[in-house]
């Protein structure tokens, strides 16, 4: 080894020597200084290290969150679809118990359930199309309920599907009776959807929230049906009946399901009006 | 041979109105899809089919309505009537005489459908009628004849080529 290596290796020593004192605190606040300086470069450094990584690896990132981005908005429009189909399910199932339970309340009448498939084309008739026809038994004069009351009668009847009149139609009229009154009236439907009693005797005592039911009269409908309610009486001295309007039992804009009772066959009694 | 169209989008309207359209009131209103189609259809300057398609919705619609089909047959027939002798004089304004047509087309079909209902007993006030299905029908029909009579031009330029 000769002098200027052996030089060489002293220098090294003891700056290593120096350094190996000055990390390990022995050299006091000039140490403290020395290790924070070296930390903060190495901080800094650092820092800059992970803004260039970013820079450098973000366009590929962007690109996997759009994916990824597109991939979760997909899950979620098919979960929200999932969503509707189960809530109509439910209001399907909804419906089906409570007609299921009306059905067992009433064994005396066999039912056919139906869906509403709908409606007249033309505004000034109130009449409904259901999924049901001749191939499942149907009939025309058939009555067509829902576990809240009388919605009307079949009126025509193909294999697959049938028209069935509405008790709000203009040209509907029924025989009915009114429970607390103990006396019979005629329910009419109109252009509006409503439906109005009339024909009741000018003796009768009416009542707003008396209940309306089928008289069964004239053959057309089975009895003690439901119809609805009485809301708000006319009477007038000079005319030879009351009126009444009335609050239907169903809900006529969201027909959904009904039940066709198959085992009444109506009465035509025409040939035996004078 | 193009003109067989028909009876797919004629059923396909008259599905649409039995199912969707009829449900979307005014009042006691709706507008009627195969009127519109018809009075579009009617307007259309190469058009000659127009008495096929009339009868052939009058038929689909007489299998679905309870409304006499003599009713369907005179409102649809006098309104492509109407539309054919607007289409003569006002050709040039198309979107005018759509509208023309589907006003008077409306009115007409809702008379004669008032008259025979009247006649068959059915109890029917005039003022109820006017005001609660024929005006606001009307408003619906008027908004709806736009989009269709673009529809039905595009689908005459399809059925028509050779003669644009």
């Amino acid at each position: 080894m000769n002098s200027r290596s052996l030089q060489t290796t002293i220098v090294f020593l003891v700056i290593g020597g120096i350094l190996a004192l000055a990390l390990g605190g022995f050299f006091g606040s000039a140490s403290r200084q020395f290790s924070s300086v070296l930390v903060e470069f190495q901080t800094w450094a650092s820092s800059r290290y992970r803004g260039i990584q970013d820079f450098v690896t973000a366009p590929r990132d962007i690109v996997s969150l759009r994916t990824r981005n597109v991939e979760l908005e997909s899950q979620v429009s098919q979960l929200q679809t999932q969503v509707i189909e189960l809530q109509q399910r439910v209001n399907e199932t909804e419906i089906l118990a409570a007609l299921v339970s009306f059905s067992r309340s009433n064994p005396e009448s066999t039912y056919k359930a139906a869906s509403v498939i709908g409606r007249d084309p033309s505004p000034f008739l109130h009449y409904i199309i259901i999924n049901r026809g001749s191939n499942d038994d149907i009939r025309r004069g058939m009555p067509v309920v829902t576990n809240q009351g009388l919605v009307g009668r079949v009126d025509a009847v193909i294999a697959d599907a049938a028209r069935v009149q509405l008790i709000t139609d203009p040209a509907s009229a029924i025989n009915i009776y009114l429970q607390n009154a103990e006396t019979d009236a005629v329910l009419f439907g109109s252009v509006t959807g409503d439906v109005s009693l009339d024909m009741i005797s000018q003796d009768a005592s009416v009542e707003p929230g008396d209940l309306i039911l089928t008289s069964g009269l004239g053959g057309g409908y089975p009895s003690d049906m439901i119809i609805g309610q009485v809301v708000t009486m006319r009477s007038l001295e000079f005319e030879l009946f009351q009126q009444a309007t009335v609050q239907p039992a169903v809900d006529f804009t969201r027909l959904e399901i009904v039940l066709v009772i198959t085992n009444f066959r109506p009465v035509d009694i025409t040939p035996l009006v004078p | 041979m193009r003109n067989i169209v028909a009876f797919p989008l004629l059923l396909l309207a008259v599905i649409l109105q039995s199912s969707i359209v009829s449900q979307v009131k005014l009042l006691s209103g709706y507008a009627d899809l195969p009127l519109l189609i018809l009075s579009a259809w009617a307007l259309q300057k190469p058009v000659k089919s127009v008495w096929h398609w009339t009868f052939v919705a009058c038929a689909m619609l007489a299998f679905v309505s309870t409304m006499p089909w003599l009713v369907l047959v005179f409102g649809y027939a006098g309104m492509v009537f109407i539309a054919q002798a607007l289409q003569k004089r006002v050709w040039q304004a198309p979107l005018l005489a759509m509208f023309s047509v589907t006003f008077f087309g409306t009115l007409f079909q809702h008379l004669i459908s008032f008259i025979v209902l009247r006649l068959s007993g059915t109890p029917f006030v005039f003022t109820d009628v006017m005001g609660l299905i024929t005006l606001p029908s009307l408003l619906l029909n008027m908004l709806l004849s736009i989009p269709v009579y673009a529809f039905m031009r595009d689908l005459a330029r399809w059925v028509y080529p050779s003669e644009e």
